[in-house]
């Protein structure tokens, strides 16, 4: 079966700022997959040109086995059988929610539509609310609302552009595990546009990581995170800071916290200068440990402490460690490298 | 001077008519002002060049030469125009009354065509997005949401113009169309009491204008905590 989603070699410009450049990627029906990348990489365009707001310049896009943008050739928003959610809702405002549920179903719904709708309202939890007006709700509301419109007319495709960047921290994560298992219970097909990490880890099955224009990682929130093909990955996602090391074997790396096995042969010769991704997790408190580092500066999370480390070297290092470990400024702890994955690039210079 | 207002009584069946035709004239010359006016406001708005530089041309001609001319030139136009239309072999007469409605539409179509399009450009560019998302063409999302939503939030103002409307059919009376100022008019000269009659006109206008403008202004606060 073909791929739900098939985007090849995409390339967008806006006159001569080409913003999307040879971009590809493939989603499989029912997945839920992100573009996550800083505010400029293009992210929202290739949104867009997956609507159909924009025509394409190269490459092509598929939805469902049918070619829908190439160069040349749109088919248009109306014709693509998607569903959006946009980042200020884009409710109408002049019709009440239910109204708003059942829009795409014109000015006389069948019975099977009423049906539709009432059911999208209680999936969104709004059963009360069809007859109150946009304006009238929070903006949680707003955005359930804006998720049961784009999915009533069973789209082939959800597409969500930032749906979370209008509301309050709290309710974003809240939400985003709710949206995510709204689009579930659909089965539907979605991509999603953020700059957030932690909405798209929330929510996607797949990210791709944007950069210039690119994607220059596609995998799940778990291999991003653990295994990050590139530096600008390494550095995007997640915390962390880089530690020099050694190649001393086929499989290890020397650094001053010990040696490392990195389980797969590097493509290194000998004595060549890496950098080793160092999570704030991968640094373990232990009084036992030979090695010492001082705290330079430490942020109370509630369950634990984010601690900057400086080491022997100079070398500035992050730890997460337990909140009753509450050590002084100053003050010399044990740590240890506890690294599942290493990942290690060529030194920076 | 002695005012005298006992002519009135004998003249308010007279008066009445005249009135009964501003008020027709001035709902007609609305309602189809609104309609053209806002095939107007689409057309400027359109991508497709000519047709937004006609309409620009119509509009800025229109608000660009008084009234009183505007009717003059109609006057004698639009039995040409329509001789032209219809193929006929004289010119149709159409008679004052009937020619005024036609100036007051193609007139007023300027003027709502110009609110229509501040209200279509207030509305974002979201809207219509949403809509293409949801299936519907461009004409109509024009049609279920943005035109909906920009009458709505200009209403305040085309009742504003309309109420300025209904002042100025009086002008009508330079091609002796009888309404409630010819009429008032007509009778004042008969029984030579202009000044008693201005009077009455004036303070009828006076108390219609002040109270409609009222109503609208409630009616903007409350549209107001809607948006």
């Amino acid at each position: 079966m073909a791929a739900s989603v098939d985007v090849r070699n995409l390339e967008h410009s806006y006159g001569v700022q080409r913003v999307v450049r040879g971009l590809s990627f493939t989603l499989d029906q029912g997945a839920i997959g992100c573009l996550l990348g800083p505010s400029g990489c293009g992210k929202t365009t290739v949104l867009r040109c997956l609507a159909g707001f924009e025509p394409v310049q190269g490459g092509s896009i598929a939805l469902a086995g049918r070619e829908v943008s190439a160069p040349g050739r749109i088919v248009p928003p109306e014709a693509r059988r998607i569903g959006m959610v946009f980042q200020d809702y884009a409710l109408f405002p002049h019709l009440c929610v239910a109204a708003n549920v059942g829009f795409a179903f014109g000015r006389r719904p069948s019975p099977d539509q009423h049906r539709r709708v009432a059911e999208m309202l209680s999936l969104v939890g709004l059963e009360g609310a069809a007859r109150t007006y946009p304006h009238e709700l929070s903006g949680g509301q707003q955005q359930r609302v804006a998720l049961a419109r784009a999915l009533a007319p069973e789209p082939d495709l959800l597409l969500l552009d930032e749906p979370f960047s209008n509301l309050d921290v709290d309710l974003r994560e809240r939400l985003s595990l709710e949206v995510r298992s709204i689009i579930k219970a659909t089965g539907t097909t979605a991509i999603l546009v953020t700059h957030d990490q932690h909405e798209a880890f929330a929510i996607a099955d797949e990210i791709g990581i944007m950069h210039e224009g690119r994607i220059e990682q596609w995998d799940s929130p778990y291999d991003l995170y653990h295994q990050p093909t590139t530096r600008f990955i390494a550095d995007f996602v997640g915390q962390g800071v880089f530690l020099r090391g050694i190649v001393a074997g086929p499989a290890r790396v020397v650094t001053e916290l010990g040696d490392l096995d990195t389980g797969a042969p590097l493509l290194a010769a000998d004595g060549y200068a890496v950098d080793v991704l160092v999570r704030p997790d991968d640094i373990v408190h232990d009084d036992a440990a030979p090695w010492q580092a001082e705290v330079v500066a430490k942020a109370f999370r509630g369950a634990d402490f984010l601690y900057t480390l400086v080491l022997p070297s100079g070398s500035r290092v992050l730890s997460l460690v337990p909140s009753h470990h509450n050590h002084a400024l100053g003050e010399k702890i044990g740590i240890r490298l506890a690294i599942d994955h290493v990942v290690a690039f060529p030194a920076a210079s | 001077m002695q005012l005298d207002f006992g002519s009135l009584s004998g003249a308010l069946p007279y008066l009445w008519k005249g009135f009964r035709y501003t008020v027709e004239l001035t709902t007609i010359s609305a309602a189809g002002g609104l309609f053209f006016g806002t095939l107007l406001a689409l057309a400027r708005l359109s991508s497709i060049k000519p047709l937004a530089l006609a309409a620009s041309a119509y509009v800025n001609l229109m608000r660009s030469v008084p009234l009183v001319l505007v009717i003059f030139w109609f006057f004698f136009l639009v039995p040409f125009a329509l001789q032209w239309a219809l193929g006929t072999e004289r010119p149709p007469l159409v008679g004052a009354e009937r020619t005024a409605i036609i100036t007051f539409i193609m007139f007023e179509a300027a003027y709502f065509c110009e609110i229509m399009r501040a209200g279509i450009q207030s509305i974002p560019r979201g809207q219509v997005y949403a809509a293409s998302a949801l299936g519907l063409t461009y004409g109509q999302s024009m049609a279920h949401v943005v035109l909906p939503q920009a009458f709505r939030n200009m209403l305040p103002v085309l009742l504003t113009q309309t109420i300025i409307l209904f002042q100025d059919t009086s002008l009508v009376y330079v091609i002796s169309a009888t309404d409630f100022v010819g009429a008032a008019s007509k009778i004042a000269q008969r029984d030579s009491r202009l000044v008693e009659m201005y009077l009455f006109v004036a303070f009828v206008y006076f108390v219609l204008c002040y109270a409609l403008s009222y109503a609208v202004k409630r009616l903007q606060l409350k549209i107001a905590i809607i948006r």
